[in-house]
Protein backbone atom coordinates (compact mmCIF):
# COMPACT_ATOMS: atom_id res chain seq x y z
CA UNK A 1 0.00 0.00 0.00
CA UNK A 2 2.89 2.37 0.44
CA UNK A 3 3.97 4.27 -2.74
CA UNK A 4 6.10 7.07 -3.42
CA UNK A 5 3.89 10.08 -4.32
CA UNK A 6 2.96 10.22 -7.59
CA UNK A 7 2.47 13.89 -8.62
CA UNK A 8 3.44 16.98 -7.23
CA UNK A 9 -0.22 17.42 -5.52
CA UNK A 10 0.84 14.17 -3.63
CA UNK A 11 3.80 15.68 -2.63
CA UNK A 12 2.04 18.75 -0.99
CA UNK A 13 -0.34 16.07 0.09
CA UNK A 14 2.31 14.29 2.08
CA UNK A 15 4.33 17.67 3.21
CA UNK A 16 0.64 18.90 4.72
CA UNK A 17 0.49 15.21 6.39
CA UNK A 18 3.73 15.19 8.21
CA UNK A 19 4.48 18.64 8.84
CA UNK A 20 3.01 19.40 11.78
CA UNK A 21 3.93 16.31 13.84
CA UNK A 22 7.64 16.70 12.27
CA UNK A 23 7.74 20.61 13.58
CA UNK A 24 6.33 19.02 17.14
CA UNK A 25 8.62 16.48 17.04
CA UNK A 26 11.58 18.26 16.30
CA UNK A 27 11.39 21.69 18.01
CA UNK A 28 9.96 20.29 21.50
CA UNK A 29 11.52 16.63 21.36
CA UNK A 30 14.83 15.87 19.45
CA UNK A 31 15.79 19.38 20.19
CA UNK A 32 15.63 19.16 23.75
CA UNK A 33 16.93 15.93 23.81
CA UNK A 34 20.18 17.42 21.62
CA UNK A 35 20.15 19.97 24.38
CA UNK A 36 20.17 17.79 27.02
CA UNK A 37 23.26 15.82 25.44
CA UNK A 38 25.47 19.26 24.53
CA UNK A 39 24.39 20.64 28.42
CA UNK A 40 26.13 16.93 30.10
CA UNK A 41 28.88 18.39 28.44
CA UNK A 42 28.97 21.54 30.26
CA UNK A 43 29.22 22.61 33.80
CA UNK A 44 27.61 24.17 36.31
CA UNK A 45 27.50 27.30 36.37
CA UNK A 46 28.24 29.27 40.16
CA UNK A 47 24.16 30.21 40.53
CA UNK A 48 22.65 26.87 38.68
CA UNK A 49 22.97 28.04 35.68
CA UNK A 50 24.98 25.82 32.79
CA UNK A 51 28.94 27.09 31.92
CA UNK A 52 29.41 26.03 28.17
CA UNK A 53 32.83 24.78 29.14
CA UNK A 54 33.16 21.68 26.98
CA UNK A 55 34.04 18.74 30.07
CA UNK A 56 34.07 15.26 30.46
CA UNK A 57 33.61 15.09 34.23
CA UNK A 58 29.88 15.02 34.53
CA UNK A 59 30.38 11.23 32.69
CA UNK A 60 32.90 10.70 35.28
CA UNK A 61 31.60 11.96 38.21
CA UNK A 62 28.96 9.42 37.25
CA UNK A 63 31.64 6.49 37.96
CA UNK A 64 31.81 7.74 41.85
CA UNK A 65 31.38 4.46 44.18
CA UNK A 66 28.72 6.36 45.51
CA UNK A 67 26.44 6.70 42.04
CA UNK A 68 27.68 3.27 40.88
CA UNK A 69 26.31 1.64 43.63
CA UNK A 70 22.64 3.35 42.67
CA UNK A 71 22.66 2.58 38.93
CA UNK A 72 23.70 -1.36 40.17
CA UNK A 73 20.80 -1.24 42.52
CA UNK A 74 18.52 0.58 40.01
CA UNK A 75 19.01 -2.33 37.23
CA UNK A 76 18.58 -4.97 39.74
CA UNK A 77 15.84 -3.73 41.24
CA UNK A 78 14.25 -3.36 37.30
CA UNK A 79 15.43 -7.34 36.16
CA UNK A 80 14.04 -8.33 39.32
CA UNK A 81 10.97 -6.85 38.71
CA UNK A 82 10.76 -7.83 35.00
CA UNK A 83 11.56 -11.78 36.06
CA UNK A 84 8.46 -11.71 38.62
CA UNK A 85 6.10 -9.74 36.47
CA UNK A 86 7.42 -12.94 33.93
CA UNK A 87 6.90 -15.73 35.87
CA UNK A 88 3.72 -14.24 37.30
CA UNK A 89 2.27 -12.81 34.30
CA UNK A 90 3.09 -15.42 31.52
CA UNK A 91 1.08 -18.22 33.17
CA UNK A 92 -1.70 -15.70 34.02
CA UNK A 93 -1.65 -14.69 29.89
CA UNK A 94 -2.06 -18.57 29.27
CA UNK A 95 -4.85 -19.07 31.54
CA UNK A 96 -6.99 -16.08 29.75
CA UNK A 97 -6.07 -17.22 26.94
CA UNK A 98 -7.54 -20.44 27.61
CA UNK A 99 -10.59 -19.36 28.75
CA UNK A 100 -14.06 -19.56 26.61
CA UNK A 101 -13.93 -16.28 24.43
CA UNK A 102 -16.85 -14.22 26.38
CA UNK A 103 -14.93 -14.98 29.80
CA UNK A 104 -11.61 -13.87 28.06
CA UNK A 105 -12.83 -10.87 27.12
CA UNK A 106 -14.40 -10.09 30.79
CA UNK A 107 -11.04 -10.98 31.91
CA UNK A 108 -9.13 -8.98 29.62
CA UNK A 109 -11.55 -6.11 30.63
CA UNK A 110 -10.58 -6.47 34.19
CA UNK A 111 -7.25 -6.50 33.41
CA UNK A 112 -7.14 -3.43 31.92
CA UNK A 113 -9.02 -1.17 34.79
CA UNK A 114 -6.37 -1.10 37.27
CA UNK A 115 -4.15 -0.42 34.64
CA UNK A 116 -5.75 2.27 33.09
CA UNK A 117 -5.94 3.74 37.17
CA UNK A 118 -3.67 6.27 38.08
CA UNK A 119 -0.41 5.35 38.44
CA UNK A 120 -0.10 7.46 41.81
CA UNK A 121 -3.47 6.44 43.43
CA UNK A 122 -2.13 2.52 42.20
CA UNK A 123 1.67 3.10 44.07
CA UNK A 124 -0.60 5.35 47.05
CA UNK A 125 -2.51 1.97 47.77
CA UNK A 126 0.75 0.54 48.62
CA UNK A 127 1.73 2.60 50.14
CA UNK A 128 -1.57 2.48 52.33
CA UNK A 129 -0.45 -1.49 52.63
CA UNK A 130 2.75 -1.54 53.45
CA UNK A 131 3.83 1.09 55.73
CA UNK A 132 4.22 0.95 59.60
CA UNK A 133 0.70 1.77 60.26
CA UNK A 134 -0.45 0.11 57.03
CA UNK A 135 -2.91 -2.96 56.66
CA UNK A 136 -0.75 -5.56 57.16
CA UNK A 137 0.99 -4.10 60.32
CA UNK A 138 -2.49 -3.28 61.67
CA UNK A 139 -2.99 -7.20 60.95
CA UNK A 140 0.42 -8.05 61.87
CA UNK A 141 0.75 -6.68 65.62
CA UNK A 142 -3.05 -6.41 65.89
CA UNK A 143 -5.37 -9.38 65.05
CA UNK A 144 -2.39 -12.24 64.98
CA UNK A 145 -0.72 -10.70 67.90
CA UNK A 146 -3.98 -10.88 69.99
CA UNK A 147 -5.07 -13.97 68.53
CA UNK A 148 -1.53 -15.64 69.70
CA UNK A 149 -1.56 -14.46 72.98
CA UNK A 150 -5.23 -16.53 73.40
CA UNK A 151 -3.79 -19.26 71.94
CA UNK A 152 -1.06 -19.19 74.38
CA UNK A 153 -3.28 -19.13 77.19
CA UNK A 154 -5.47 -21.66 76.09
CA UNK A 155 -2.30 -24.23 75.20
CA UNK A 156 0.92 -23.45 76.97
CA UNK A 157 3.45 -24.56 74.63
CA UNK A 158 6.95 -22.89 74.22
CA UNK A 159 6.31 -21.97 70.56
CA UNK A 160 4.21 -18.79 71.48
CA UNK A 161 7.19 -17.18 73.12
CA UNK A 162 8.77 -16.18 69.96
CA UNK A 163 5.80 -15.94 67.56
CA UNK A 164 4.58 -13.14 70.43
CA UNK A 165 7.86 -11.45 70.49
CA UNK A 166 7.97 -10.78 66.93
CA UNK A 167 4.31 -10.17 66.57
CA UNK A 168 4.58 -7.47 69.18
CA UNK A 169 6.43 -5.01 66.83
CA UNK A 170 5.50 -4.16 63.52
CA UNK A 171 7.39 -5.39 60.54
CA UNK A 172 9.24 -2.88 58.31
CA UNK A 173 8.19 -3.11 54.79
CA UNK A 174 8.12 0.42 53.73
CA UNK A 175 10.93 1.78 52.87
CA UNK A 176 13.04 -1.44 51.28
CA UNK A 177 13.78 -2.66 48.13
CA UNK A 178 10.92 -5.12 48.51
CA UNK A 179 8.63 -2.41 49.00
CA UNK A 180 9.93 -0.98 45.45
CA UNK A 181 9.62 -4.22 43.38
CA UNK A 182 5.89 -4.61 44.61
CA UNK A 183 5.16 -1.45 43.44
CA UNK A 184 6.25 -1.87 40.23
CA UNK A 185 5.36 -5.16 39.61
CA UNK A 186 1.88 -3.70 40.18
CA UNK A 187 2.07 -1.35 38.28
CA UNK A 188 3.83 -2.97 34.87
CA UNK A 189 2.16 -6.43 35.41
CA UNK A 190 -0.57 -5.88 32.62
CA UNK A 191 2.48 -4.49 30.49
CA UNK A 192 3.66 -8.40 30.65
CA UNK A 193 0.22 -10.18 30.29
CA UNK A 194 -1.50 -8.18 27.02
CA UNK A 195 1.70 -8.98 24.53
CA UNK A 196 1.98 -12.49 26.27
CA UNK A 197 -1.89 -13.02 25.57
CA UNK A 198 -1.54 -12.03 22.18
CA UNK A 199 0.97 -14.54 21.66
CA UNK A 200 -0.70 -17.14 23.27
CA UNK A 201 -3.95 -16.55 21.72
CA UNK A 202 -2.56 -16.48 18.07
CA UNK A 203 -0.54 -19.87 19.22
CA UNK A 204 -1.50 -22.96 17.07
CA UNK A 205 -2.98 -25.43 19.40
CA UNK A 206 -2.56 -28.09 16.50
CA UNK A 207 1.34 -28.15 16.77
CA UNK A 208 1.02 -28.99 20.45
CA UNK A 209 -1.15 -31.89 19.81
CA UNK A 210 0.77 -33.40 17.01
CA UNK A 211 4.11 -32.90 19.64
CA UNK A 212 2.27 -34.98 22.07
CA UNK A 213 1.31 -37.36 19.48
CA UNK A 214 5.13 -37.85 18.98
CA UNK A 215 5.16 -38.60 22.44
CA UNK A 216 7.08 -35.73 23.59
CA UNK A 217 6.03 -34.99 27.33
CA UNK A 218 4.06 -32.08 28.48
CA UNK A 219 6.99 -30.39 29.66
CA UNK A 220 8.90 -30.88 26.19
CA UNK A 221 6.25 -30.06 24.57
CA UNK A 222 5.85 -26.75 26.51
CA UNK A 223 9.62 -25.89 26.21
CA UNK A 224 9.91 -26.86 22.28
CA UNK A 225 6.89 -25.97 21.28
CA UNK A 226 4.99 -23.49 22.99
CA UNK A 227 7.95 -21.47 24.70
CA UNK A 228 9.83 -20.78 21.57
CA UNK A 229 6.62 -19.95 19.37
CA UNK A 230 5.17 -17.33 21.74
CA UNK A 231 9.08 -15.82 22.27
CA UNK A 232 7.62 -12.38 20.42
CA UNK A 233 5.65 -11.66 23.06
CA UNK A 234 7.57 -12.50 26.41
CA UNK A 235 10.27 -10.50 24.53
CA UNK A 236 7.73 -7.19 23.86
CA UNK A 237 6.66 -7.56 27.16
CA UNK A 238 10.01 -7.94 28.85
CA UNK A 239 10.92 -4.32 27.25
CA UNK A 240 7.43 -3.05 28.45
CA UNK A 241 8.78 -4.06 31.64
CA UNK A 242 11.98 -3.61 32.26
CA UNK A 243 12.27 -0.10 30.57
CA UNK A 244 9.65 1.85 32.67
CA UNK A 245 11.15 -0.21 35.71
CA UNK A 246 14.64 1.53 35.24
CA UNK A 247 13.30 4.95 34.85
CA UNK A 248 11.20 4.58 37.92
CA UNK A 249 10.94 7.79 40.01
CA UNK A 250 7.49 7.81 41.67
CA UNK A 251 7.41 3.97 42.97
CA UNK A 252 11.04 4.57 44.70
CA UNK A 253 9.83 8.12 46.13
CA UNK A 254 6.65 6.68 47.87
CA UNK A 255 7.52 3.30 48.29
CA UNK A 256 11.52 3.36 48.79
CA UNK A 257 11.46 6.21 51.41
CA UNK A 258 14.42 8.03 52.12
CA UNK A 259 17.07 5.35 51.72
CA UNK A 260 16.13 3.04 48.74
CA UNK A 261 16.78 5.40 45.93
CA UNK A 262 17.24 4.65 42.36
CA UNK A 263 18.58 6.49 39.53
CA UNK A 264 15.56 8.38 38.89
CA UNK A 265 15.62 9.73 42.04
CA UNK A 266 18.89 11.40 41.67
CA UNK A 267 17.82 12.77 38.56
CA UNK A 268 15.23 14.28 40.12
CA UNK A 269 17.41 15.69 42.78
CA UNK A 270 19.83 17.42 40.87
CA UNK A 271 17.17 19.43 38.73
CA UNK A 272 14.99 20.34 41.73
CA UNK A 273 17.11 20.33 44.57
CA UNK A 274 21.07 20.35 43.86
CA UNK A 275 20.32 22.42 40.65
CA UNK A 276 22.98 20.89 38.91
CA UNK A 277 21.84 20.56 35.32
CA UNK A 278 24.70 19.57 33.51
CA UNK A 279 25.85 16.68 35.84
CA UNK A 280 21.65 15.60 35.88
CA UNK A 281 21.87 15.71 32.58
CA UNK A 282 24.74 13.55 32.12
CA UNK A 283 23.00 10.80 34.33
CA UNK A 284 19.98 11.19 32.30
CA UNK A 285 21.93 10.68 29.05
CA UNK A 286 23.23 7.53 30.48
CA UNK A 287 19.89 5.81 31.49
CA UNK A 288 18.34 6.69 27.78
CA UNK A 289 21.59 5.05 26.27
CA UNK A 290 21.53 2.32 28.54
CA UNK A 291 18.02 1.49 28.40
CA UNK A 292 18.48 2.05 24.18
CA UNK A 293 21.19 -0.67 24.07
CA UNK A 294 19.38 -3.25 26.06
CA UNK A 295 16.38 -2.34 24.20
CA UNK A 296 18.50 -3.45 21.02
CA UNK A 297 20.32 -6.55 22.41
CA UNK A 298 17.06 -7.91 22.98
CA UNK A 299 15.33 -7.64 20.06
CA UNK A 300 18.12 -8.81 18.35
CA UNK A 301 18.01 -11.93 20.88
CA UNK A 302 14.62 -12.62 20.14
CA UNK A 303 14.51 -12.00 16.26
CA UNK A 304 17.27 -14.90 16.21
CA UNK B 1 -1.32 -48.51 28.79
CA UNK B 2 -4.57 -47.38 29.61
CA UNK B 3 -3.38 -46.46 33.38
CA UNK B 4 -0.08 -44.47 31.38
CA UNK B 5 -2.68 -43.04 29.32
CA UNK B 6 -5.30 -42.13 32.94
CA UNK B 7 -1.91 -40.94 34.77
CA UNK B 8 -0.88 -38.35 32.08
CA UNK B 9 -4.73 -36.86 31.83
CA UNK B 10 -5.28 -36.69 35.93
CA UNK B 11 -1.48 -34.66 35.66
CA UNK B 12 -2.84 -32.57 33.11
CA UNK B 13 -6.34 -31.82 35.15
CA UNK B 14 -3.60 -31.17 37.84
CA UNK B 15 -1.84 -28.52 35.56
CA UNK B 16 -4.98 -27.01 35.31
CA UNK B 17 -5.97 -26.62 38.33
CA UNK B 18 -2.82 -24.97 39.14
CA UNK B 19 -3.43 -22.75 36.42
CA UNK B 20 -6.67 -21.58 37.66
CA UNK B 21 -5.52 -20.84 41.22
CA UNK B 22 -2.47 -18.98 39.66
CA UNK B 23 -5.04 -16.67 37.88
CA UNK B 24 -7.35 -16.27 40.45
CA UNK B 25 -4.08 -15.18 42.50
CA UNK B 26 -3.04 -12.83 40.03
CA UNK B 27 -6.99 -11.13 40.04
CA UNK B 28 -6.74 -11.09 43.60
CA UNK B 29 -3.44 -9.45 43.58
CA UNK B 30 -4.49 -6.53 41.21
CA UNK B 31 -7.89 -5.91 43.04
CA UNK B 32 -6.67 -6.40 46.68
CA UNK B 33 -4.76 -2.38 46.73
CA UNK B 34 -8.05 -0.83 44.91
CA UNK B 35 -10.23 -2.32 47.29
CA UNK B 36 -8.74 -1.47 50.00
CA UNK B 37 -8.70 2.22 48.88
CA UNK B 38 -12.47 2.06 48.06
CA UNK B 39 -13.27 0.31 51.70
CA UNK B 40 -11.43 2.91 53.42
CA UNK B 41 -13.07 6.00 52.06
CA UNK B 42 -15.58 5.32 53.81
CA UNK B 43 -14.35 4.75 57.39
CA UNK B 44 -14.95 7.07 59.94
CA UNK B 45 -11.55 6.87 61.60
CA UNK B 46 -9.41 9.89 60.83
CA UNK B 47 -6.32 7.58 60.15
CA UNK B 48 -6.11 6.53 56.08
CA UNK B 49 -5.69 2.81 56.92
CA UNK B 50 -6.75 3.25 60.50
CA UNK B 51 -9.10 1.06 62.19
CA UNK B 52 -12.82 0.47 61.21
CA UNK B 53 -14.76 3.20 62.88
CA UNK B 54 -18.38 2.85 61.16
CA UNK B 55 -19.52 4.13 57.87
CA UNK B 56 -19.24 7.50 56.95
CA UNK B 57 -19.71 9.97 53.71
CA UNK B 58 -17.03 12.78 55.26
CA UNK B 59 -14.27 12.23 53.41
CA UNK B 60 -16.48 12.73 49.96
CA UNK B 61 -18.15 15.65 51.82
CA UNK B 62 -14.27 17.60 52.51
CA UNK B 63 -13.15 16.11 48.99
CA UNK B 64 -16.07 18.26 47.03
CA UNK B 65 -15.66 21.30 49.36
CA UNK B 66 -11.60 21.23 49.18
CA UNK B 67 -11.36 24.62 46.23
CA UNK B 68 -7.80 23.22 45.45
CA UNK B 69 -9.05 20.11 44.76
CA UNK B 70 -11.39 22.08 42.05
CA UNK B 71 -8.86 24.36 40.27
CA UNK B 72 -6.91 21.25 39.98
CA UNK B 73 -9.31 19.15 38.36
CA UNK B 74 -10.33 22.17 35.93
CA UNK B 75 -6.59 22.63 35.09
CA UNK B 76 -6.66 18.53 34.55
CA UNK B 77 -9.39 18.81 31.72
CA UNK B 78 -8.21 21.90 30.06
CA UNK B 79 -4.60 20.11 29.71
CA UNK B 80 -5.90 16.53 28.92
CA UNK B 81 -8.62 18.60 26.46
CA UNK B 82 -6.64 20.57 24.58
CA UNK B 83 -3.64 18.22 24.32
CA UNK B 84 -5.93 15.16 23.55
CA UNK B 85 -7.21 17.22 20.52
CA UNK B 86 -4.11 18.53 19.00
CA UNK B 87 -2.40 15.06 19.54
CA UNK B 88 -5.43 13.37 17.62
CA UNK B 89 -5.21 15.49 14.83
CA UNK B 90 -1.70 15.77 14.22
CA UNK B 91 -1.23 12.12 15.10
CA UNK B 92 -4.42 10.37 12.95
CA UNK B 93 -2.43 13.19 9.78
CA UNK B 94 1.23 11.50 10.47
CA UNK B 95 -0.32 8.19 10.46
CA UNK B 96 -1.83 8.31 7.19
CA UNK B 97 1.22 9.80 6.18
CA UNK B 98 3.58 6.77 7.08
CA UNK B 99 1.20 4.13 6.08
CA UNK B 100 0.63 5.44 2.36
CA UNK B 101 3.51 6.91 1.37
CA UNK B 102 7.55 6.40 0.91
CA UNK B 103 9.43 9.15 1.03
CA UNK B 104 13.06 10.11 1.70
CA UNK B 105 14.40 9.99 4.92
CA UNK B 106 11.53 7.82 6.08
CA UNK B 107 13.16 5.50 8.44
CA UNK B 108 14.63 7.93 10.44
CA UNK B 109 10.94 10.46 10.76
CA UNK B 110 10.00 6.58 12.28
CA UNK B 111 12.49 6.30 14.76
CA UNK B 112 12.04 9.86 15.43
CA UNK B 113 8.26 9.09 16.12
CA UNK B 114 8.93 5.58 18.13
CA UNK B 115 11.40 7.57 20.50
CA UNK B 116 8.65 9.64 22.46
CA UNK B 117 7.20 6.19 23.36
CA UNK B 118 10.29 4.09 24.43
CA UNK B 119 12.24 7.13 26.45
CA UNK B 120 11.28 6.86 30.13
CA UNK B 121 9.48 9.62 31.39
CA UNK B 122 11.76 10.96 33.98
CA UNK B 123 14.55 11.82 30.88
CA UNK B 124 11.81 13.57 28.63
CA UNK B 125 11.01 15.31 31.71
CA UNK B 126 14.37 16.74 32.35
CA UNK B 127 14.92 17.65 28.97
CA UNK B 128 11.55 19.59 28.44
CA UNK B 129 12.22 21.50 31.80
CA UNK B 130 16.05 22.16 30.50
CA UNK B 131 14.23 23.43 27.11
CA UNK B 132 12.10 25.57 28.45
CA UNK B 133 14.13 27.28 31.28
CA UNK B 134 17.30 27.96 28.54
CA UNK B 135 14.51 29.29 26.49
CA UNK B 136 13.57 31.84 29.24
CA UNK B 137 9.82 30.12 28.64
CA UNK B 138 7.31 31.45 31.65
CA UNK B 139 6.30 27.24 33.07
CA UNK B 140 2.67 27.28 33.14
CA UNK B 141 -0.57 25.32 31.66
CA UNK B 142 0.75 25.94 28.11
CA UNK B 143 4.48 24.57 28.69
CA UNK B 144 2.42 21.45 30.23
CA UNK B 145 -0.19 21.17 26.88
CA UNK B 146 2.86 21.56 24.80
CA UNK B 147 4.86 18.96 26.67
CA UNK B 148 1.67 16.38 27.10
CA UNK B 149 1.51 17.17 22.67
CA UNK B 150 4.95 15.87 22.36
CA UNK B 151 4.81 12.17 23.90
CA UNK B 152 1.12 11.62 22.72
CA UNK B 153 1.01 12.44 19.00
CA UNK B 154 3.28 9.16 19.16
CA UNK B 155 1.11 6.99 21.00
CA UNK B 156 -1.88 8.73 18.64
CA UNK B 157 -0.17 7.15 15.63
CA UNK B 158 0.83 3.83 16.63
CA UNK B 159 -2.77 3.03 17.16
CA UNK B 160 -4.08 4.73 14.11
CA UNK B 161 -1.28 3.03 12.35
CA UNK B 162 -2.92 -0.43 13.17
CA UNK B 163 -5.89 0.37 12.19
CA UNK B 164 -4.52 1.43 8.82
CA UNK B 165 -3.06 -1.65 8.48
CA UNK B 166 -6.01 -3.66 7.71
CA UNK B 167 -7.05 -0.86 5.66
CA UNK B 168 -9.07 -2.57 2.55
CA UNK B 169 -7.51 0.29 -0.15
CA UNK B 170 -9.89 -0.80 -2.89
CA UNK B 171 -12.69 0.29 -1.11
CA UNK B 172 -11.06 4.30 -1.87
CA UNK B 173 -10.50 3.36 -5.39
CA UNK B 174 -14.48 2.45 -5.60
CA UNK B 175 -15.52 5.56 -4.29
CA UNK B 176 -13.06 7.32 -6.85
CA UNK B 177 -14.68 5.15 -9.54
CA UNK B 178 -17.59 6.39 -8.87
CA UNK B 179 -16.76 9.70 -9.31
CA UNK B 180 -15.77 11.11 -5.52
CA UNK B 181 -13.71 13.38 -5.26
CA UNK B 182 -10.03 13.20 -2.90
CA UNK B 183 -12.23 15.02 -0.07
CA UNK B 184 -15.13 13.07 -0.66
CA UNK B 185 -13.69 10.04 0.00
CA UNK B 186 -11.54 10.68 2.47
CA UNK B 187 -14.67 11.86 4.86
CA UNK B 188 -17.25 9.31 3.02
CA UNK B 189 -14.88 6.62 3.57
CA UNK B 190 -11.68 6.41 4.52
CA UNK B 191 -12.32 8.54 8.28
CA UNK B 192 -15.58 6.38 8.74
CA UNK B 193 -13.62 3.23 8.38
CA UNK B 194 -10.05 4.47 10.08
CA UNK B 195 -13.01 6.40 13.00
CA UNK B 196 -12.23 3.52 15.94
CA UNK B 197 -8.49 3.57 15.79
CA UNK B 198 -8.98 7.58 15.87
CA UNK B 199 -11.32 7.50 18.93
CA UNK B 200 -8.92 4.99 20.58
CA UNK B 201 -5.84 6.53 19.87
CA UNK B 202 -7.56 10.11 21.42
CA UNK B 203 -8.57 8.09 24.18
CA UNK B 204 -5.08 6.95 24.74
CA UNK B 205 -4.12 9.99 24.86
CA UNK B 206 -6.67 11.76 27.25
CA UNK B 207 -5.66 8.82 30.03
CA UNK B 208 -2.17 9.41 29.65
CA UNK B 209 -2.18 13.08 29.52
CA UNK B 210 -4.84 12.79 32.80
CA UNK B 211 -2.63 10.02 34.72
CA UNK B 212 0.83 11.91 33.89
CA UNK B 213 2.89 13.21 36.86
CA UNK B 214 6.73 13.53 35.87
CA UNK B 215 6.57 15.62 33.08
CA UNK B 216 3.93 17.37 34.37
CA UNK B 217 5.52 18.05 37.42
CA UNK B 218 8.58 18.89 35.99
CA UNK B 219 7.14 21.67 32.97
CA UNK B 220 4.42 23.25 35.19
CA UNK B 221 4.76 26.35 37.33
CA UNK B 222 2.92 28.36 40.10
CA UNK B 223 -1.01 28.31 39.71
CA UNK B 224 -0.94 25.47 37.07
CA UNK B 225 -0.82 22.27 39.24
CA UNK B 226 -2.79 19.36 37.86
CA UNK B 227 -4.92 16.94 39.93
CA UNK B 228 -1.69 14.05 40.36
CA UNK B 229 0.50 16.97 41.51
CA UNK B 230 -2.68 17.42 44.04
CA UNK B 231 -2.45 14.24 44.98
CA UNK B 232 1.41 13.60 44.77
CA UNK B 233 1.90 17.05 47.69
CA UNK B 234 -1.19 15.60 49.33
CA UNK B 235 0.20 11.48 49.72
CA UNK B 236 4.06 13.63 50.56
CA UNK B 237 2.50 16.10 53.25
CA UNK B 238 0.81 13.24 55.28
CA UNK B 239 -1.57 10.70 54.23
CA UNK B 240 -5.14 11.66 54.85
CA UNK B 241 -8.36 9.43 54.27
CA UNK B 242 -9.01 12.49 52.00
CA UNK B 243 -6.78 11.33 49.33
CA UNK B 244 -8.84 7.65 50.04
CA UNK B 245 -12.05 9.06 48.52
CA UNK B 246 -10.63 11.37 45.89
CA UNK B 247 -8.47 7.63 44.71
CA UNK B 248 -12.18 6.11 44.48
CA UNK B 249 -13.67 8.90 42.59
CA UNK B 250 -10.94 8.80 39.96
CA UNK B 251 -10.75 4.94 39.90
CA UNK B 252 -14.31 5.21 38.63
CA UNK B 253 -13.88 7.84 36.11
CA UNK B 254 -10.79 5.16 34.92
CA UNK B 255 -12.81 2.56 34.77
CA UNK B 256 -15.84 4.31 32.91
CA UNK B 257 -12.74 5.09 30.42
CA UNK B 258 -12.10 2.01 30.04
CA UNK B 259 -15.47 0.37 29.58
CA UNK B 260 -15.68 3.10 27.04
CA UNK B 261 -12.39 2.07 24.85
CA UNK B 262 -13.25 -1.64 25.24
CA UNK B 263 -16.54 -0.56 23.50
CA UNK B 264 -15.05 1.27 20.76
CA UNK B 265 -12.69 -1.77 20.27
CA UNK B 266 -15.59 -3.70 19.90
CA UNK B 267 -17.25 -1.75 17.38
CA UNK B 268 -14.12 -1.92 15.53
CA UNK B 269 -14.48 -5.74 15.25
CA UNK B 270 -10.83 -6.10 16.49
CA UNK B 271 -9.98 -7.33 19.53
CA UNK B 272 -7.84 -5.23 22.20
CA UNK B 273 -5.21 -3.24 20.35
CA UNK B 274 -4.27 -0.82 22.75
CA UNK B 275 -1.14 -1.55 25.14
Amino acid sequence: MEAQPRSRRETWRLLFLISPSFFWLVVFFLFPLLLVLGISFGQRGTYGGVRWDLTLDNYVRFFDPLYMRIFGRTVIIALVTTVICLLAGYPLAYFIATRPPGRRNAMLLLLMIPFWTNFLIRTYAWLLILRDQGIINILWTGALHSFLSQAATVVPLPIWEPLLEATAVSLKLFGTDGAIIVGLVYAWLPDMVLPCYAAVERLDYSLVEAAQDLYASRLKSFLRVILPLTMPGIVAGSILVFIPSLGAYVTPDLLGGAKSIMIGNVIYSQFMSARDYPFGSAVSFVLMAVMLIGTLVYFRMGAE
Amino acid sequence: MGTIEAGKRRRGRWLSRLLTVHGIVGYVFLYFPIIILVVFSFNASRYASGAWRGFSLEWYATLFSNEAIGVALKNTLVVAGVSTFVSTVFGTMVALAMERYRFWGKLAFDALLYLPIIIPDIAMAVMLLLFFVLGRARLSLVTIIISHVAFNISFVAVVVRARLAYFDISLEEAAQDLYANEWQTFRRVTLPLIMPGILGGALLAFTLSIDDFVITFFTSGPGSTTLPLRIYSMVKLGVTPEINALSSVMLLVSMGLVLLSFLLQKGGGQGIEIV
